[in-house]
């Protein structure tokens, strides 16, 4: 049978989803299901002076309503699950629902239960608040003035944490010959996954347990999480994310609605359901990204680059989510020198409380905000010293000779040909031959440019040893548990949560590529702590890695069983068996064989099992990876930038990239046009802004902009495959890798495309007019 | 993103339409529902009636009569758009009506609902302004008509009269050998215009501009005939300098605002630019 490992399958879980037979959290109806609706704050800072519920609770079809003072002490608060060592991090108390202050315009005031959607929608307006309005801050260097508003008494100066990472010593600079010094602007993005999320809860009064369905990347977490704020015994508490409609992140964290939802279950002894609208997305789903970056970079003439710094100030919002003091921290500092060979490095980092919806992962999560501020600086050095950026990247990235490489921040890249990468996408871009083409168009009045991005991202999050010292609350490994069935078929429990990535596919393939057996024999089971005993879930590109190589090793379980039992039935030494084409065959004699059929249905009937070898054909691994993996690769953009208006339009994107063995093409090509898309979106397009007041002022889809399909043309990609060294799959990670790459590759272009005007940096997005204004600018200047 | 509730109701005549209006104050016309529903799922829009008026057939199609183009007022932008009568005699209605939204947008959208809500980004409007509108226009007196001049009062606010339907919008159709166009620059989120503008002109074998349009929309709170532009060019000789002086003009008859998007300055230059893109396209020779 051939090979399914590396075939470009496809997606079986897409009939399911696009005929609409998929199961989203929304989709459960349960008999006698309540619906929960949450009165939000409209101010981005008050204190709660009175909160009258009556008119609310009067309205025919209400059940319930419940502000903060009436769940104080029944349920616990939001945790943060992510604490850098020796940041001084605090974490003040968030509760589910603001007890006598709010602090972000969505922060959640009070909740109506009733028996339908639209009645305790209604039920928000009939409930009485009386708001002491506050002055609210909601950018983060403002917030650390003196003066400034103050969110929390437990962080003075609104600073939430203060970490610092890095070698850099003066002397080792002494003999730089240039030092470029930018501030940048990483703005704040809105996540957006289609699948808003949700969250229903079905509490069995009679057995104390728990069944909840909710929009979840990572359900054993929640179920963790939720244990503990809802009081429900772990083994009483079943969390259920089996469709889930993407997350980008923003359903790694716990919030307060779904805790609410469970309370409010648990209360009433009756199911009840909430989903958020879009405007709730946009208000109350953790936001991504919003830095500003202050970088040096230190080199010499022959483009040499001897040291980055950074001082970053990162905006935490309002309450720090679950995951989000690592973002800007660990997930960020700890590459800040990339792929080259950057010997000093540092990272000094602020996270900073302000008046804004909490920020968390987002696609990239930390890895994309330290590309772009290094591929931004590295274009900026190559201009100052008269050098083309491609050939400043050549002359600095760690050569593939020099693997593993540590980096200056203690990562050890595990392998990694970035040359080759870099070599290959300038062939596809034909990069030398449109260094031609802009001149002329240059002076045919054309403004054309060119941006490459040579990047690495960790992925395959990660050893959990290394979890535990960078303060993440909780392991990294992962479960799997392979199951062949007395027919040969086969089911795989998967502690890893897909939530619209393919792994149904990929991860089938993986097995069925072992077995030797049809991918349709396989079924994924994921995202559902009743089936799966333990799992750490979907992010930090560490499904494939951490959640695959688990799998791969549950497989080689089962072959091992299964070959001591094939040997005891051909009568010969186990040494002597080996698994080819689904047969165990005698070594030397191969017309001496049983199929691993046969050889299943024996350890069911188990009529005779050799000696100490017990029934049934299962296997289990709980694999934790030695070493993150790296994947690295080459991206480039050629845009074209109107003259009248600013507009940019994209002409070209070339994409490779090396995450190891490429287990499904296709799939690995459709994560990358995702990640391109959304990493573009960022640098064009999509930026979440508050007013002075705090309000969110693109807060619906009429004023935030998505990317759509017809804003680009046909991404040209491609792979190169260097295998990571160290899991049994020798893959790497492909979910971020585009988000990381995109942003600093179009501005980078937009820049080179403005160089006659001298342009150094324009904030992102890079809207119409703020180009046009960067024109005039320096035309007046 | 839940309404509030309301009652509906399904009306088969335009006269029923006006009864059910009068009768219910606080009432609202749904037509493609495409403007209204969104208001009214952010709540910024609370009817506690809907008056459909979808079913009436007699609402839809476009004519020609005497020097006028009718349309109905339930005739979608996907029907204008791919109308044979429109794109002969009207390609900047047709250009338009292409532009507004997406397909599922046009599918629905109607060109009275789009002119009655009256929002100062929509493209319909310009095109309304460049071929002088007339409304056909059923209320509680009868039937009358509305001109299009005067009759955008501000964002959504327009001079129809209460409790009444919109059944026919005509345009008049420019004299023969002009050219038309519509351009656009759409809102990367919203996709409504930033700036749109539509323009027509004739130029005589001479060389002389003796017939010319230029409105615009998007820019401002009110949609606006750029009479400045139009006073310009009426009587000159085409040349790439006198489009470019004239399109300085272009946002001289404008109220025109700014948002985060695009700032007033910003959006003043769009309108110059725009009108001189629109401009060369119906004044090109060839
Ligand atoms: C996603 C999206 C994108 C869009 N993009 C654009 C765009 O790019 N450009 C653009 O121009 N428009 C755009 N629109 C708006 C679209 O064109 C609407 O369809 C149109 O503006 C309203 O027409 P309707 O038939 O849907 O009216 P409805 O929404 O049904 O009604 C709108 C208003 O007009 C009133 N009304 C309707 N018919 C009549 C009548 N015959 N007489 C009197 N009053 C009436 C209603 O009572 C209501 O107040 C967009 C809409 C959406 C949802």
């Amino acid at each position: 049978m051939a090979t399914v490992f590396g075939k470009a399958v496809k997606r079986r879980e897409d009939p399911r989803l696009i005929t609409g037979h998929g199961q989203y959290t929304d989709d459960v109806r349960l008999p006698g299901l309540l619906y929960a609706a949450i009165l939000r704050s409209p101010h981005a800072h008050a204190r709660i002076r009175k909160i009258d519920t009556s008119q609310a609770l009067r309205h025919p079809g209400v059940v319930a309503v419940f502000t903060g003072q009436d769940i104080q002490g029944k349920m616990g608060t939001i945790p943060t699950a992510w604490l850098p060592p020796d940041s001084g991090i605090v974490t003040p108390p968030h509760h589910a629902l603001a007890v006598d202050r709010v602090r972000y315009v969505g922060d959640g005031v009070a909740m109506v239960i009733a028996e339908d959607r639209y009645t305790a929608r209604d039920a928000l307006d009939l409930i009485q608040v009386e708001y002491e309005v506050l002055p609210a801050v909601v950018d983060q260097e403002a917030a650390m003035q003196e003066g400034a508003p103050q969110l929390h008494d437990e962080a003075p100066g609104n600073v939430a944490f203060h970490w610092k990472v890095g070698n850099f010593d003066p002397s080792a600079v002494q003999d730089a010959d240039v030092v470029i010094r930018q501030r940048f602007r990483q703005q704040r993005l809105v996540p957006n996954p289609m699948e808003p999320r949700s969250a229903v809860a079905d509490y069995n009064p009679a057995t104390g347990e728990m069944t909840m369905w909710l929009t979840s990347q990572n359900p054993h977490i929640h179920r963790f999480l939720l244990s503990g704020i809802l009081g429900i015994p772990e083994h009483k508490l079943r969390i259920i994310a089996t469709d889930v409609g993407g997350g980008f992140g923003s359903k790694i964290p716990c919030y307060p609605d779904e805790a609410l939802v469970g309370f409010a279950a648990k209360t009433l002894g009756r199911p009840v359901k909430w989903t958020e609208d879009r405007r709730e997305h946009f208000m109350a789903t953790t936001h991504g990204r919003d830095h500003y970056d202050d970088v040096e970079l230190y080199g010499k003439k022959d483009g040499t680059i001897l040291a980055i710094r950074v001082r970053a100030t990162a905006n935490m919002g309002a309450y720090l989510s679950t995951a989000a003091p690592g973002v800007p921290t660990i997930l960020f500092g700890l590459i800040i020198s990339g792929p080259y060979q950057i010997p000093y490095a540092e990272a000094d980092v602020y996270g900073v409380f302000t008046n804004t919806t909490p920020t968390d992962a987002y696609r990239g999560a930390g890895r994309p905000e330290a590309t772009y501020l290094l591929e931004r600086m590295v274009d900026l050095f190559a201009r100052e010293i008269g050098m083309d950026p491609v050939e400043v990247r050549r002359k600095n990235l760690v050569r593939a000779e020099q693997f593993p490489y540590n980096n200056p921040m203690g990562l050890t890249y595990d392998s990694g040909d970035y040359h080759g990468a870099l070599h290959k996408a300038l062939e596809m871009a034909g990069y030398a031959e449109f260094r031609r083409q802009q001149e002329e168009a240059r002076r045919a009045g054309r403004l054309v440019g060119v941006g490459v991005t040579t990047y690495v991202e960790i992925c395959g999050l990660g050893p959990s040893q290394v979890a535990g010292a960078v303060g993440f609350q909780g392991g990294l490994w992962e479960s799997a548990q392979v199951r062949i069935h007395p027919t040969g078929k086969v089911t795989v429990f998967t502690g890893s949560s897909p939530h619209g990535q393919g792994e149904e596919t990929t991860f089938a393939q993986i097995v069925a590529d072992r077995l030797h057996i049809p991918v349709e024999d396989v079924e994924i089971v994921h995202g559902d702590t009743a089936r799966i005993s333990m799992g750490w879930g979907t992010y930090g590109s560490r499904s494939t890695p951490v959640g695959g190589s688990a799998i791969a090793l549950a497989t080689e379980r089962v072959i091992e069983k299964a070959k001591k039992i094939a040997a005891h039935m051909l009568e010969v030494g186990e040494a002597d068996v080996e698994f080819e084409e689904g047969q165990f065959r005698v070594k030397g004699a191969p017309s001496r064989q049983v199929s691993l059929g046969d050889v299943t249905l024996q350890a069911y009937l188990a009529w005779n099992l050799p000696p100490g070898v017990e029934p049934a054909l299962e296997g289990q691994a709980f694999y934790d990876p030695s070493n993150f993996t790296y994947s690295f690769g080459t991206h480039i953009c050629q845009v074209e930038v109107d003259r009248d208006t600013g507009e940019v339009k994209i002409l070209r994107y070339i994409a490779v990239d090396d995450c190891g063995r490429v287990i499904n093409p296709m799939i690995a090509e459709g994560q990358v046009h995702g990640g391109i898309v959304q990493g573009i979106g960022q640098a064009l397009w999509e930026g979440a802004h508050y007013d002075e007041q705090g309000q969110l002022v693109t807060g619906t889809f009429m004023d935030y902009a998505m990317p759509r399909a017809h804003f680009f043309p046909t991404f040209e990609t491609a792979f190169q495959e260097t295998p990571s060294p160290h899991n049994p799959l020798g893959v790497k990670g492909i979910g971020e890798t585009g988000t990381i790459a995109s942003t600093p590759t179009v501005v980078n272009a937009v820049l080179d495309a403005l160089s006659p005007y001298g342009v150094r940096d324009i904030e992102m997005p890079l809207t119409p007019e703020r180009v046009w204004r960067a024109m005039k600018g320096a035309q007046e200047a | 993103m839940i309404p509030s509730a309301f009652a509906y109701e399904r009306v088969q005549t335009v006269e029923q339409a006006v009864r059910a209006l009068q009768a219910n104050p606080g009432a609202k016309l749904l037509a493609g529902g495409h403007s209204l529903i969104p208001l009214m799922k952010m709540r910024l829009a609370t009817p506690t009636r809907l008056v459909d008026i979808s079913g009436i057939r007699e609402l839809r199609g476009v004519w020609k009569k005497d020097d006028r183009l009718v349309i109905g007022a339930l005739t979608t932008h996907r029907e204008i758009a791919t109308d044979r009568v429109v794109r002969t005699h009207l390609p900047a209605l047709a250009e338009a009506a292409s532009r507004v939204g997406d397909l599922q947008v046009r599918n629905r959208g109607t060109i009275g609902g789009n002119l009655a809500h009256a929002d100062p980004s929509s493209d319909l409007p310009a095109v309304a302004l460049a071929f002088d509108a007339v409304f056909d226009v059923l209320g509680p007196e009868g039937m009358q008509t509305v001109p299009i001049d005067g009759y955008f009062l501000g964002p959504l606010v327009t001079a129809l009269p209460e409790n009444s339907v919109i059944t026919a919008v005509s345009l008049k159709l420019p004299p023969s050998g002009t050219r038309s166009t519509y351009v656009k620059y759409p809102h990367p989120a919203s996709g409504y215009a930033v700036v749109g503008v539509a323009a027509a002109a004739r130029v005589e074998p001479d060389g002389v501009i003796d017939f010319v349009r230029v409105a615009v929309t998007g820019a401002g709170d009110v949609p606006y005939r750029a009479q400045a532009v139009e006073d310009a060019l009426l009587g000159q000789h085409v040349s790439d300098d006198l489009i470019r002086e004239a399109a300085a003009h272009a946002a001289d008859d404008g109220s025109i605002s700014g948002d985060l998007f695009a700032s007033e300055a910003y959006r003043r230059h769009l309108c110059s630019v725009y009108v001189e893109r629109a401009l060369r396209k119906v004044l090109s020779r060839g």
